[in-house]
C-alpha cells in the first residue's frame, strides 16, 4: 500500500512539503488531478499518479498545463472535487485558460497548485505567481510549512466550493521539498463521478456573457475578502509596537529572528496566508496599532505595495518598507540571517552576525554540475550533430529538459533557451534573419508539450531549419513521468493509447523526415548530414530510451561495460569530446569506471585508435 | 533545548537522503522537533545534494552561512566547499574517500590536495572528524553503506540529541530489513573512527 494511503492516525509521519499536500487533499476529498510535471511540484502528481492506481482518485498526466487545467476546470464544473498542478511557469502555460475559467467558475473545489522557485533552483525564471491572483482575480492562500500546507490545501478545496471560484494555491520550494512530521487525519478520497448541468448561459464564454460573469466574479472576491478578513490563516502574533507583515517562508524566519534577537516583547507579527483578496481592515487595524512597519515577503513587493496603499487611504504616515538595499531584496530565496539582519537595520537594533568560517584561503574547488548520465543518449545526438555541422555556421535553440544541459562542455550544443517549446518557435526567425544554419533540439515529452503548434507554424511558412526530437521514451528530467508518446507497459499499465511522433511530424507536412539510433554514431551522422543538406523544415527523430529510465526496465538489455585498453594513445577525444561521466583520468590517462558505464559503445566508436572494447568476461 | 543544526553535504547517489531520514525519524522517536529541507541540483545526474536539518524549537529549514552545529560531509571537496556554512565551533566530519567531478577529468579543474584540505577545515572549525567512510564501508560488507558509517561517526559527536538507541532503532524502521546487520555494523565503525578521532 502506498505510504500516503495509511489510516494509522497514532502518530505523526515526517513527510516531505509535496506529500504533505497529496496527503491534505486526499483528506479532503480531492477526487481528480491533472499535472504536467515540473519541479518542485512533480512529487504532488507523483504520488497521486502512484496513489490513483490504488484507490478511486483519477489522475493523469495532460500533454502541458493548459491541458492539466482544462481538465479539472470541467471535472470541478461536473461537480468533482479536483486539482491541477504544476510549477510556476507552468501557470503561464495554462493561464489562458485560468482567466476565463475564474468567471466560469466552478460547482466543487478546484485548487490550482503553483509551485514557484524563488533562486531558481530548478527554473529558467523566478516570477511571483502571486500576481496571478490579482490578475485573474482569484482567492490565493499560501501556507509557511509543510504541515500547514497540508491543512491548507483542504481548506482551500473548500474555500473554492464555497465562493465557487477556482483557488491560487501557492507555495515555494522551501516548502514543497521541507520534511516535517504532520498529523495525520481519514482519508477521505472522492469518488470521480459528476454531473453536468448545461448552462451555456453561465459557461458559454461569449461576449455579452463574460460581461455578467466578470460582475459576478467581483462579488465571489468580495465574499473572498470577508473570508480573509476571519480566516485564521491572517493571524497576529505579539503586541509590540514594531510591526511585520510576512507571508510564506519568510514568515520561519521573521519568527526565529525574533527570538534570536530577543525582541518578542516589542514585536508584532501578521502573518499573511490568505493573501488574496487582502483582509484590509485587519491590516489597517494592525497598521494603526504599530509605529513601523517591516514587510517580508520572498519576490516581489507584492504585500508591500498593498500594504502602503491601505495606509495612505487612512492617511498613516508611519514608515513601512520592505524591499530595500538595506532590508530585503526581491532576489533569490531568504534565510534566517537576512530576515535577522533586515529587522537589525530595520528597527535599529544592535546587532553583530554571527562569524563565518574564512573561505578566502581555501583554494578553488573543482565545480560539480549535474551531467547528463553515463550512456545517456543525448551525448550521443549531440556528438553526431555537432561532427555532421563541421564546417558550417550553426545556431542551436534548444529546450527544456535533460537535454538542456548539453549546453555545458565539452558538448557546448545550446544557443539559446526562454522556455518549453522555444527549441521550435525560435528556429524560423534565427534562420530567416541570420541566414545560418539552424539546428534545434527538443525532448519528446516538450514536443507534445509545446512544440507541436511551432512545428505547424513552420511548415506553413516554409521556414528553413532542422529540428531534432530526442526521443526517450519518458519526461526524464522530472523523474520519468510518461507523456503521449511512450509506452505505457513500461509502467506495467494498461488502458492508455500512444502517439508516434513520427506520425505527428508527418501529418504536419515535414517533408524530410529521418529516424535514427544514435548509439549508431556514424550512421546517425549521415543522416544528419542529409537532413541539414535539405531546404527547409527536416526533422531528425532520435530515438532511443533514457538510460537511467531503462535501469528499471526489463524489455533493455544490460550490456557489457567497457574499458580503455593499452591500444591507447592518450588523444583523450573520449574524454574531451565525450564527457560522459564514467570516464577519469588516471596516471593521466583515460580510464573507465566499470559501475558507471552502461556499455553504450559511442565513446569506442569515436576512438580513432580502436582502443576502447568491452570488458571481457571473466573465465 | 538547544536547536542544532546539521548540513549534509553529498553527491547525488551516495545515499544521504536515506540518512537524513534515519536521523528525522529518530527524532520523532526521541521526541525532539525536527523539520528539514533538501536541495538537489539534479542529484541523479551527478550534481550535489545539501540537506539541512534543524533538531529544536525553529521554524526555519534553512541553515544561513556560518550557523552549522555539525557539517557531514560524504566527499571532501564537496566538505570543503560547504566550509561557508561553519563557524569555529561546528564540528566537521569527512569522508576522505574523493569523488572527483567530471570537471577535473575534462581539466576544467584541480582536485583539491587532501593533507591541505583537512587543514583547512580543521584549522576553521572546532574539531574536525576526517577517515575513509568508503574502506569502513567496504569492511562492512557493501561500499553503498558510507551513508551509515557517517551516521555512527556523527552520532558519537553527541551533538544531536537523539541516543545511540534512537538512531538504531530509526536504522531499523527506515532501511530494508535484509542489510540493517551490515547497515548496523556500518553504523558501529563509523561511531569508533569517530571515537578514535
Ligand atoms: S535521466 Fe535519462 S535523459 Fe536524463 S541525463 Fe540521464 S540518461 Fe539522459
Ligand atoms: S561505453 Fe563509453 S560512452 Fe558509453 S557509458 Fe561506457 S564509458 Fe560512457
Amino acid at each position: 500500500m502506498h505510504k500516503l494511503l495509511t489510516n494509522d492516525q497514532s502518530k505523526k509521519m515526517m513527510v516531505l512539503g509535496n506529500e504533505a499536500i497529496a496527503r491534505g487533499a486526499l483528506e479532503a476529498g480531492l477526487a481528480f488531478a491533472a499535472t504536467y510535471p515540473g519541479t518542485p511540484s512533480s512529487e504532488i502528481s507523483l504520488n497521486f499518479f502512484q496513489i490513483s492506481q490504488e484507490s478511486d482518485l483519477y489522475f493523469e498526466y495532460s500533454a502541458n498545463e493548459k491541458v492539466a487545467m482544462e481538465m479539472a476546470a470541467a471535472a470541478a464544473n461536473s461537480g468533482v472535487r479536483s486539482m491541477a498542478i504544476m510549477k510556476h511557469v507552468g501557470l503561464n502555460v495554462a493561464a489562458d485558460a485560468l482567466m476565463t475559467l475564474a468567471y466560469v467558475g466552478v460547482k466543487a473545489g478546484l485548487v490550482v497548485l503553483t509551485a514557484d522557485d524563488p533562486f531558481m533552483f530548478s527554473s529558467q525564471n523566478e516570477q511571483d505567481n502571486r500576481y496571478y491572483a490579482k490578475l485573474g482575480g482569484l482567492p490565493m492562500l499560501e501556507p509557511s510549512s509543510v504541515e500547514e500546507a497540508k491543512e491548507m490545501v483542504g481548506q482551500a478545496l473548500g474555500i473554492s466550493e464555497q465562493l465557487q471560484v477556482p483557488v491560487l494555491f501557492r507555495t515555494t520550494t522551501r516548502i514543497n521539498h521541507s520534511t516535517a512530521p504532520v498529523d495525520l487525519k481519514p482519508l477521505n478520497i472522492g469518488k470521480p463521478e459528476g454531473k453536468f448541468d448545461k448552462d451555456p448561459m453561465n459557461y458559454v464564454t461569449v461576449p455579452a456573457i463574460s460581461r455578467r460573469l466578470h460582475v459576478k466574479l467581483l462579488e465571489k472576491l468580495e465574499k473572498a475578502k470577508e473570508l480573509s478578513e476571519t480566516s485564521p490563516f491572517n493571524f497576529i502574533e505579539g503586541t509590540g509596537k514594531w510591526g511585520i507583515i510576512c507571508s510564506g517562508v519568510s514568515y520561519n524566519y521573521v519568527s526565529d529572528a525574533v527570538k534570536d534577537l530577543g525582541i518578542g516583547d516589542k514585536t508584532r507579527i501578521l502573518r499573511i496566508g490568505f493573501s488574496n483578496p487582502l483582509p484590509e481592515q485587519k491590516i489597517k487595524a494592525f497598521l494603526k496599532d504599530c509605529d513601523q512597519v517591516l514587510v517580508a515577503e520572498e519576490g516581489e513587493p507584492f504585500l508591500e505595495e498593498a500594504v502602503k496603499a491601505f495606509a495612505q487611504e487612512e492617511a498613516l504616515t508611519l514608515k513601512i518598507k520592505g524591499k530595500d538595499k538595506d532590508l530585503f531584496s526581491r532576489l533569490y530565496e531568504f534565510n534566517p540571517a537576512i530576515a535577522r539582519q533586515a529587522m537589525a537595520n530595520f528597527f535599529g537594533i544592535p546587532y553583530t552576525p554571527p562569524a563565518i568560517a574564512d573561505t578566502s584561503d581555501v583554494p578553488e574547488i573543482p565545480n560539480r554540475p549535474p551531467n547528463l548520465c553515463a550512456g545517456c543518449s543525448h551525448r550521443a545526438t549531440f556528438y553526431a550533430v555537432k561532427k555532421a555541422a563541421v564546417g558550417r555556421n550553426t545556431i542551436y535553440p534548444t529546450d527544456i529538459g535533460c537535454y538542456t544541459l548539453g549546453f555545458l562542455p565539452p558538448l557546448s550544443m545550446a544557443d539559446f533557451l526562454i522556455c518549453m517549446g522555444s527549441s521550435v518557435g525560435t528556429a524560423g526567425a534565427f534562420s530567416k534573419v541570420t541566414g545560418d544554419k539552424v539546428i534545434s533540439f527538443i525532448g519528446d515529452s516538450t514536443f507534445f508539450h509545446s512544440g507541436i503548434p511551432g512545428l505547424a507554424s513552420a511548415v506553413f511558412n516554409n521556414h528553413n531549419f532542422t529540428l531534432v526530437i530526442l526521443d526517450n521514451g519518458t519526461t526524464a528530467m522530472t523523474g520519468h513521468q510518461p507523456n503521449p508518446g511512450v509506452q505505457m507497459d513500461d509502467w506495467k499499465l494498461d488502458g492508455y493509447g500512444r502517439v508516434s511522433i513520427e506520425n505527428v511530424v508527418r501529418s504536419l507536412g515535414v517533408q524530410h523526415v529521418t529516424v535514427i539510433k544514435p548509439l549508431k554514431i556514424n550512421k546517425s551522422i549521415d543522416a544528419i548530414k542529409e537532413a541539414i543538406d535539405y531546404q527547409g523544415v527536416s526533422v531528425i527523430i532520435s530515438e532511443e530510451v533514457c538510460v537511467l529510465f531503462a535501469k528499471g526496465l526489463e524489455r533493455v538489455k544490460k550490456r557489457k561495460s567497457f574499458r580503455v585498453t593499452d591500444r591507447c594513445k592518450n588523444h583523450q577525444d573520449c574524454v574531451k569530446e565525450l564527457g560522459c561521466p564514467a570516464f577519469y583520468m588516471a596516471d593521466d590517462r583515460p580510464a573507465i569506471d566499470p559501475v558507471m558505464c552502461v556499455g553504450c559503445a559511442v565513446c569506442a566508436q569515436i576512438c580513432p585508435e580502436n582502443a576502447i572494447s568491452p570488458v571481457k568476461d571473466k573465465a | 533545548m538547544d536547536i542544532k543544526r546539521l548540513i549534509i553535504v553529498a553527491v547525488g547517489g551516495q545515499g544521504n537522503l536515506l540518512a537524513s531520514s534515519v536521523l528525522g525519524e529518530a527524532a520523532l522517536l526521541a521526541n525532539v522537533p525536527v523539520r528539514m529541507s533538501e536541495i538537489h541540483g539534479m542529484a541523479q545526474r551527478g550534481g550535489v545534494v545539501e540537506s539541512a536539518i534543524v533538531f529544536g524549537d525553529a521554524k526555519s529549514t534553512i541553515i544561513s552561512d556560518g550557523e552549522a552545529d555539525l557539517l557531514v560531509g560524504f566527499e571532501p571537496s564537496e566538505t570543503l566547499r560547504a566550509l561557508n556554512k561553519c563557524n569555529n565551533k561546528t564540528v566537521a566530519i569527512t569522508n576522505l574517500s574523493p569523488m572527483p567531478p567530471f570537471t577535473v577529468a575534462i581539466g576544467k579543474g584541480v582536485y583539491p590536495d587532501l593533507n591541505d584540505l583537512q587543514e583547512k577545515l580543521r584549522a576553521k572549525t572546532a574539531k574536525l572528524i576526517a577517515f575513509d567512510a568508503v574502506a569502513l564501508a567496504k569492511t562492512a560488507g557493501n561500499v553503498l553503506s558510507v551513508n551509515m558509517v557517517l551516521l555512527g561517526a556523527l552520532t558519537q559527536t553527541a551533538i544531536l540529541p537523539m541516543s545511540v538507541e534512537h538512531t538504531k532503532q530509526a536504522m531499523k524502521n527506515k532501511t530494508k530489513p535484509a542489510f540493517l546487520d551490515l547497515n548496523l555494523k556500518a553504523f558501529d565503525l563509523g561511531y569508533e573512527a569517530a571515537a578514535g578521532a
